[in-house]
């Protein structure tokens, strides 16, 4: 992925930064210029909004056939994760064998590296989710 | 509106197509179009092209002009679109050559669709797919595409008691189809167990839950109503046709188990066909896994929401059944280059409703649906077709 | 006016490989190792870990203990000597990731096993003279021995994080002495996959005349004896060396084993010593005294000692302890764990 890209979204990688609405409170993550539920009446009222972390699996798959930059890590499940605030965002989970997801699981996010460029690459970071402890 | 009718058809082959180009695939499809509506190269108004990634595929953009130039109409200096809409751009393609002849700014429109995507290697293809998901928030986190449809089937299979065996029921249907369908990638039936046995791709999706990549392309030429007859006796009518758009992350869909835009596509184009689901006999829906063949039945009001499994373990989508969906094999057993697959979906259809269809002829075939997804869901496009004769 | 740790957070990967597994694959009796270095296990970090990823978890531990503003970390300085980048500091990625980006600064360090407590001596001077309010400090390592070496039973990956300043301090800094000579005991060019390493030679004339001659030169700055102490850690290049030199310090081994998590974890270099303090500190009580001696070759050793404050009594204990780190193991082969460890030549174009 090429480096301006990457580096843009950094923030909403390592610190789950998103945004809320000053008009419904709705949470969208990553950050939106526009509340899709409000519209216009939400043009300049999107506030900057860390998320907590904490949600739980709404659905997951386990990937055995992967690209390239995942190869080391098959199988590794996939999940889309519903967080405290609402908001659902999709990453791997991590530090829990395939057989013990479950829909309806607490995860919290931890920092993993998601890939690189090569060996002489930059090296790309960003959430993933292990069940919480 | 101007009533438009398909008054051609043509297609290539699908399948691993060693020797044939990008370019050649799509000449093939286009010629076979225009000597079935019996047109000549003067009496076409424009070229709509469905192709979803000729650029990352063959290094090639600017297809639509490449096609009119290698189909030997370059000295006819016809317009000429390309249009993108992941997998569903063939069917988008059709769509909007329906608006340009209705508007009456055209009279005759060739619509293709084409895709070559057997140049590039297994891995790299399945990347390419996938770059109709989310690149920042899906993708970059290992996200795959048949991952992102697997989690669809795990909730559907959570929320309704949908079993792996029912979404294996969709492969071997469209197999037995497929088996009967020359131009198939796949002509060969396949057992229940050859699919539950089938190694994993994404949990809980196997090998043979997943359609294959293809090399194809096909054709159709479009007419208004009203001159159609010129052409031919066995015109098809474009009743009507529906397109709507989602959010394009599956994480931001209103709910997992629904394609709204399949919901919304198919309500707008039955609307303007006056159709409910039990007036339409054949019908070729978006089925690159097993469980969108499932979603598509519940979304397009088939059958109630969640009963897609049972209804397709029963026998009432096969050949012949209640409802027929997808004689053609589907993506799934006739192949899927993704660019042609709405137009391969019409052209299905209008094979239907002539009665062409040999061995996996629909009887009494009257109206007819195809329904065309780009992304995880974030396109549908869904278009009813009549007897026009 | 003293500086002090005011937080503390450490990250070891779950991932663990038994000295047995190893000699089996080299031909060598693993078990009799494992012994001879007091080494059970050691941890090993996923394919998705590296310093960076540790580090980064070792500093969100340490911060959400505390009500500290992130923007009051005036610095930060990562120790280690597997930085997976040669030229990029991983303290940059820390700083983003902790939220103390952009108003302060930031340095990698390497000094083999005691860049992390090179940093925490950095972070007592700047706080101390007021330069920053606080400084976090960090040693962690994914350090690699040779295949088939000594070394690859006791190499193992881990990290901690220290938050350091003068207010809400708690465990006070008293002392730290220092003693550093060029000793060649064991060394990596640049460049070179694994590092190498003198044999019997790391032994007395490396880590026994520094960490024993440092000791002894913290003992006499502070008018202490071994028995003035409740804890003592060492750097724990395995299980055998901290327990001898202890010893031989007059410290019993009742002092030294809360800290010596090399028998379960490994030596997780840069990080070592940090780990064991976190150990300690996990259970320490306010009085307590604390004798940290920590080692890098090349070489060098700095010694700390502290007094845990009742300040120690206010932090959030919310997320996992040191022990309950050590205990989510998965034990791997090791075949896993070359795959893991990047040990097998991939295709290019594999991550």
């Amino acid at each position: 992925m090429a480096i301006p890209r990457f580096w843009r979204e950094i923030p909403s990688r390592y610190n789950l930064i998103g945004t809320k609405c000053g008009s419904c409170g709705k949470v969208d993550f990553p950050p939106r210029a526009i509340c899709p539920v409000c519209g216009r009446k939400s043009l300049g009222k999107m506030e900057r909004f860390r998320l907590g972390g904490v949600g739980k699996v709404v659905t997951y798959t386990v990937i055995h056939e992967a690209p390239a930059q995942f190869e080391m890590q098959k199988p590794y499940v996939v999940a889309i994760v519903e967080m405290d605030e609402g908001v659902r965002i999709t990453s791997q989970i991590i530090d829990a064998d395939p057989s013990e997801v479950k829909i309806g699981m607490r995860v919290q996010t931890t920092f993993r590296k998601l890939g690189e460029e090569g060996e002489a690459g930059i090296i790309h970071y960003g959430y993933k989710f292990r069940p919480v402890s | 509106m101007r009533d438009v009718a398909v008054i051609g058809v043509g297609e290539t082959a699908f399948g691993e197509l060693w020797d044939r180009s990008f370019r050649d695939l799509g000449i093939e499809a286009g010629l076979r179009a225009i000597q079935d509506a019996k047109v000549t190269a003067d009496e076409i108004d424009a070229l709509y092209v469905g192709n979803m990634s000729a650029g990352k595929f063959v290094d090639q953009e600017h297809v639509s002009a490449l096609v009119a130039d290698y189909s030997g109409l370059a000295d006819q200096h016809l317009p000429t679109v390309r249009v993108e809409g992941g997998g569903a751009c063939g069917a988008i393609a059709l769509l909007q050559a329906r608006l340009a002849i209705a508007s009456g700014m055209h009279d005759i429109v060739v619509v293709g669709g084409a895709e070559k995507m057997t140049d590039v290697g297994d891995v790299q293809a399945a990347q390419i797919l996938a770059g109709t998901a989310d690149q920042e928030w899906e993708t970059v986190f290992g996200a795959t595409f048949a991952g992102l449809y697997a989690m669809m089937a795990r909730r559907h299979m959570y929320e309704f008691g949908t079993t792996r065996e029912q979404l294996a029921a969709v492969a071997v249907k469209n197999h037995r189809n497929g088996a009967l369908n020359p131009n198939a990638q796949f002509q060969r039936e396949i057992t229940l167990e050859t699919v539950l046995q089938a190694p994993w791709v994404a949990e809980p999706l196997g090998l043979f839950d997943c359609a294959p990549l293809s090399d194809g392309a096909v054709a159709l030429v479009l007419c208004g109503m009203d001159r159609a007859r010129k052409y031919t006796d066995r015109p098809v009518r474009i009743a009507g046709s529906g397109q709507a758009s989602d959010f394009v992350a599956l994480h931001d869909r209103r709910d997992l188990t629904t394609m709204d835009a399949t919901v919304i596509a198919g309500k707008r184009a039955m609307q303007e066909a006056s159709f409910e689901p039990k007036d339409i006999q054949v019908a070729e829906v978006h089925d690159n896994f097993t469980i969108t063949e499932i979603l598509a039945i519940e979304d397009l009001r088939f059958v109630p929401k969640g009963k897609g499994g049972p209804a397709t373990e029963e026998g009432f989508t096969a050949l012949n059944g209640k409802i027929t969906v997808n004689p053609s094999g589907g993506l799934k057993a006739r192949g899927q280059p993704v660019g042609a697959t709405g137009v391969a979906q019409a052209v299905e259809i209008v094979r239907q409703l002539r009665g062409e269809a040999g061995k996996r002829q629909v009887t009494g075939a009257e109206r007819g649906l195809t329904h065309t997804l780009g992304g995880t869901g974030a396109t549908a496009v869904v278009h009813l077709f009549e007897r026009g004769d | 006016m003293k500086s002090g740790i005011v937080s503390y957070g450490a990250y070891v990967p779950r991932y663990r490989i038994r000295p047995k597994d190893i000699g089996a694959v080299w031909g060598a009796d693993g078990e009799a190792m494992g012994r001879g270095l007091n080494i059970r296990s050691k941890s090993v970090p996923g394919p998705d870990e590296d310093v960076i990823t540790i580090s980064v978890e070792a500093a969100r531990s340490c911060m959400a203990k505390v009500d500290v503003e992130p923007t009051d970390v005036g610095a930060i300085y990562v120790g280690s000597e597997s930085h997976p980048y040669a030229v990029k500091p991983t303290a940059t990625i820390v700083a983003e990731a902790i939220g103390a980006a952009p108003v302060m600064t930031a340095a990698d360090y390497e000094f083999a096993c005691k860049a992390g407590t090179a940093a925490i001596q950095t972070c007592m001077g700047l706080t101390l003279s007021g330069m920053c309010k606080y400084g976090m400090a960090i040693g962690s390592d994914t350090s690699q021995g040779a295949p088939g070496d000594a070394l690859e039973y006791s190499a193992s990956a881990g990290g901690a994080a220290f938050l350091v300043g003068t207010d809400g301090v708690i465990a006070t800094l008293d002392h730290t002495v220092s003693y550093t000579t060029d000793t060649p005991d064991f060394w990596r060019r640049e460049g070179q996959r694994y590092p190498s390493h003198g044999g019997r030679f790391t032994g007395e004339p490396a880590y026994f005349r520094h960490v024993v001659g440092c000791a002894q030169l913290l003992f006499k700055r502070t008018g202490t004896t071994a028995e003035d102490y409740d804890y003592a850690v060492f750097h724990q290049p395995n299980g055998k060396f901290p327990v001898r030199a202890g010893k031989q310090l007059g410290f019993k081994e009742a002092q030294m084993d809360t800290g010596l998590l090399v028998r379960d974890i490994g030596n997780t270099y840069s990080g070592a010593i940090l780990v064991g303090l976190c150990a300690i500190l996990d259970e320490a009580e306010p009085g307590d005294r604390i004798f940290a001696v920590g080692y890098g070759s090349g070489a060098g050793s700095d010694a700390f000692d502290l007094t845990v404050t009742d300040g120690i009594q206010k932090l959030r204990r919310d997320g996992r302890s040191m022990k309950a780190m050590i205990e989510d193991a998965k034990f791997i082969d090791y075949a896993t764990y070359a795959k893991y460890r990047g040990k097998i030549l991939l295709r290019e174009g594999s991550a």
